[in-house]
């Protein structure tokens, strides 16, 4: 999209300043929202997922930010993070606690372990400044696949979590009912016209918005906005380039670990093993959808697309369902992420 | 020499955007003579070359007015291959060899001789195929190569490979692969002896003695005087897009010659008044060497006096650009620099800014902005990070002072002029020179008391020069200032500084006056002539 200042019509520049992608993507919820009303499904409860998804996926996309900032690309190690959340939700339960002491333990271990992977995954991409999108990738990957040996060897006894027949190794998916299963969905909970609005996830998504904005503002956030869109003015003004794409490492994993939990909380479940493996890929797509770029974001970028994105597989899943077949949407939800990531790479803007 | 015209180029005019780049330039080249161009960076010498070439940078730019006539008949050259069929060679000032290719195989590339074997022959009905299969003749392309070479009196081995040659060999390799390009009928060497020693461009300069003799025209580009001299026939100088005079064989003198390519003496009512520079020393600067690729500095002893505006001046390549850009702490450097009689360490830009320093960078995109952020950003970004200005603390931590930094920026707008929607515009949208301006209100906003300004007005337009200039000079006059100017526009210097240090292969060649004679200046540049003084 290459259109210059002051041509075009009406039309041509709302299109510019929108964004071709959201444009399209707005058109497509609406095509489905209406198609939804006439095949009769119910409104109510579309709209609770559309905000119970909202919620929950947020702080995840959130997580781009940092490192989209910093000059890192969109953080495809997200995998990286999302493991810590795991760990963390899951020494929470082992510690035997529940509701919100159990929670908040989760929330401390995860943001701290993610720290720390942030800082060691920020060690190996110092060393390959340029590639850290495939390298990120492949590291997310990696975790994931190393994280599966630990899941089934970890000394963990907590009998709902290990499996049904005992010995060692932990479930696929362990249950959270009785632990911390939608605590902060409930919190504040509100229900209207049978619109159920989860207020806890939501208004803890806005705080982290809120708090992400701030740092953009803060004296260490604006030099890694100036490392990450000109690391020689960067240099060049003094300012210590490794350490604040460690600093944005960092940020950016341990958001997605605490990212996980709130997650986790609103699904009821801790999805282990290969299930992290392609959430990184969601969430860039997400942030992609909000206008991104791979070295330009907002806030309000990750607020945008982070509604399309989800919305659109809430409403797609039962309309695909219905007029298709089964599986329909998951088929959607990859084809619409995958497709947004690769159309994202091929703007001028990325390589630029 | 048989006066019969090779090369003509007649009346050729060209604008980039509005910015007249040529003006009806002429000149021609006849067969076996060696036609030597010579002027300043930016005179339009490379711009003659991208027409005669037919490079794309040209039909880009809106084409060009004139006329390019090849052995009598106006030809249009639309692509460099274009410009090789019709017997064009070119050597570049770079290299553009494979180094791990031996002689031979650079020389062929992509043009050997081959002959048929059988599953070349099976392919044959399917058109470029079958030629492609063919067996290399390497005894035909040894004699071919062998030929180029011995044209050029060497004795390099076809066989070694590239990367084990001496330099000045490598620029042999080059010119051999362009004779090699069937009925070449001219050759263009630009700059080719820049990277050459002395004995090694002696070498050369015969070879190309020899290849005149053969009858191939030469157009022979450098910035040496005293080589042009030495094997040229005529010369063309050119000076702001114009040519400002021919000279033939007889005379030619290295201070005739720089005297035209540096030009237009400013008379002294161009020149603002000047107020008189302290006597005591604010930075010393004492063998300073730069590894900055393109602009290495190598063992430079200088001092800024007090209060002075300071020129520094010099070829492209010499090291001129390299001297702030060491001191600052952009490119590693070795040496000693004292600020105000105390050191500053090198190799760390944040020292340098502690020092009350300040760099306006001659790659101003590259490393002077940011360019998709606002105008604000960038004019008090570098305080922030290196002085901790425009912040505000909450709970602990720094914040930016939002309000702070607009009123500074609306201040800064308004003193240096910076034509722009609003603080919070984004810097890419503004034109050159107002990006130069945003560029020097973040450097003023360090509060420095040294300065450096690297081209400070490259890329902008005429009008907005001369802006800039006097913006230095008021910021030294008002402000005291001290301002050390880097340029290669001679004319620029003259009218803003005090003193103008003239930077030769990495070193310092001389120290003049700013109304030194332009003989002076232009030889001290082409490192003719040695002077330490003023």
């Amino acid at each position: 999209m290459d259109i210059p200042d002051g041509e075009k019509g009406f039309f041509t520049r709302t299109l510019r300043d929108f964004g071709m992608a959201r444009s399209i993507i707005v058109c497509f919820l609406a095509f489905l929202l209406i198609q939804a009303f006439f095949l009769g499904l119910p409104m109510d409860q579309l709209l609770s997922s559309m905000l119970t998804r909202f919620g929950m996926n947020g702080i995840l996309a959130l997580a781009m930010i940092p490192t989209i900032q910093a000059g890192m690309g969109p953080n495809f190690a997200l995998p990286l993070g999302i493991v810590c959340g795991l760990l963390g939700g899951t020494m929470a339960i082992e510690a035997g606690l529940r509701g919100w002491p159990s929670f908040l333990l989760a929330l401390s271990l995860a943001v701290l372990l993610g720290g720390v992977a942030g800082w060691l995954y920020a060690l190996l991409l110092n060393r390959i400044k340029g590639q850290e999108m495939t390298v990120g990738t492949y590291c997310g990957f990696s975790v994931v696949s190393l994280m599966c040996i630990f899941w089934t060897l970890a000394p963990y006894s907590e009998p709902e979590m290990i499996w049904a027949y005992g010995g060692t190794g932990l479930r696929n998916t362990i249950s959270l009912a009785g632990w911390y299963e939608k605590i902060l969905d409930n919190l504040w909970r509100v229900e209207v016209h049978g619109v159920v609005i989860p207020t806890g996830t939501l208004l803890c998504f806005l705080l982290a918005c809120i708090l992400m904005k701030a740092f953009l503002r803060s004296k260490t956030g604006i030099a890694m906005t100036a490392v990450g869109s000109n690391p020689r003015f960067a240099h060049a003004i003094g300012l210590r380039i490794d350490r604040y794409r460690t600093v944005a490492s960092i940020l950016s994993n341990a958001l997605a670990a605490a990212g996980m939990l709130v997650y986790a909380q609103s699904f009821g479940f801790l999805q282990l093993y290969q299930a992290p493996l392609f959430m990184a890929f969601f969430a860039v797509a997400s942030v992609l959808i909000g206008g991104a770029s791979m070295n330009r974001i907002t806030v309000a970028n990750v607020l945008i697309g982070n509604f399309l994105f989800q919305s659109v597989l809430v409403v797609s899943m039962p309309v695909a369902n219905l007029v298709f077949s089964d599986n329909m949407s998951e088929i959607l939800r990859i084809v619409i992420s995958n497709g947004i990531i690769l159309y994202a790479l091929t703007r001028k803007e990325a390589r630029a | 020499m048989t006066g019969k015209t090779v090369l003509e180029m007649r009346g050729i005019t060209k604008d980039y955007s509005g910015n007249r780049v040529l003006k009806n330039v002429s000149f021609a080249v006849e067969e076996g003579e060696i036609h030597s161009l010579i002027g300043e960076n930016g005179a339009g010498k490379s711009t003659l070359m991208n027409i005669l070439f037919g490079m794309p940078v040209i039909h880009e730019s809106g084409g060009f007015k004139g006329e390019v006539i090849l052995d009598g008949r106006a030809v249009s050259i639309s692509t460099p291959k274009e410009a090789m069929n019709l017997g064009i060679g070119m050597v570049h000032q770079e290299f553009v060899l494979l180094p791990g290719f031996n002689v031979l195989e650079n020389v062929k590339l992509n043009r050997e001789s081959t002959k048929p074997n059988p599953i070349s022959r099976i392919f044959w009905g399917f058109g470029k195929t079958g030629k492609k299969l063919e067996t290399l003749d390497y005894p035909t392309m040894k004699r071919d190569v062998r030929a180029a070479l011995s044209s050029l009196s060497t004795s390099i081995d076809e066989m070694t490979p590239v990367r084990d040659l001496p330099v000045g060999h490598m620029q042999f390799v080059e010119i051999a692969r362009e004779l090699d390009k069937s009925k070449v009928r001219l050759l263009v060497l630009d700059e080719p002896t820049a990277v050459l020693t002395e004995s090694e461009a002696e070498t050369l300069l015969a070879a190309m003695r020899g290849l005149a003799a053969k009858g191939i025209a030469i157009l022979f580009i450098s910035h040496r005087l005293g080589e042009v001299a030495s094997v040229s026939e005529h010369v063309t100088v050119m000076r702001d897009g114009e040519v400002a005079g021919r000279l033939t064989r007889g005379e030619l003198d290295a201070g005739s010659m720089a005297e035209m390519m540096v030009g237009r003496r400013l008379a002294a009512s161009e020149r603002p008044a000047r107020r008189e520079a302290a006597a005591d020393v604010i930075l010393k600067v004492e063998n300073l060497s730069v590894r900055m690729p393109g602009e290495n500095v190598s063992d430079v002893s200088l001092e800024v006096r007090r209060g002075e505006i300071l020129g520094i001046a010099g070829l492209a390549g010499q090291g001129k650009l390299g001297i702030a850009n060491g001191v600052m702490g952009l490119y590693p450097a070795q040496g000693s620099v004292r600020k105000d009689g105390r050191p500053v360490p090198l190799n760390d830009a944040a020292s340098a800014m502690a020092a009350r320093m300040a760099l306006v960078s001659e790659d101003r995109r590259g490393l002077g902005l940011l360019l998709d952020q606002s105008v604000e950003d960038n004019v008090t970004v570098r305080a922030m990070q290196a002085q901790g200005g425009f912040l505000r603390s909450f709970m602990g931590f720094s914040f930016a002072d939002s309000a702070a930094i607009r009123a500074h920026t609306k201040k800064m707008i308004e003193a240096l002029d910076i034509r722009c929607t609003g603080p919070a515009q984004r810097v890419r949208r503004l034109s050159g020179g107002n990006q130069q301006k945003v560029c020097i209100a973040g450097a003023l906003t360090l509060s420095p008391d040294l300065l450096f300004v690297s081209e400070p007005t490259r890329g902008i337009d005429i009008g907005a020069r001369e802006l800039v200039l006097e913006l230095l000079r008021r910021l030294n006059f008002e402000r005291g200032v001290t301002v050390v100017v880097t340029s290669s526009e001679l004319a620029e210097l003259r009218s803003t500084c005090d003193r103008i240090v003239v930077v030769y292969r990495g070193q310092v060649q001389g120290i003049v006056p700013w109304d030194v004679s332009n003989v002076e200046l232009g030889l001290l540049m082409a490192g003719e002539k040695k002077k330490e003084a003023a």
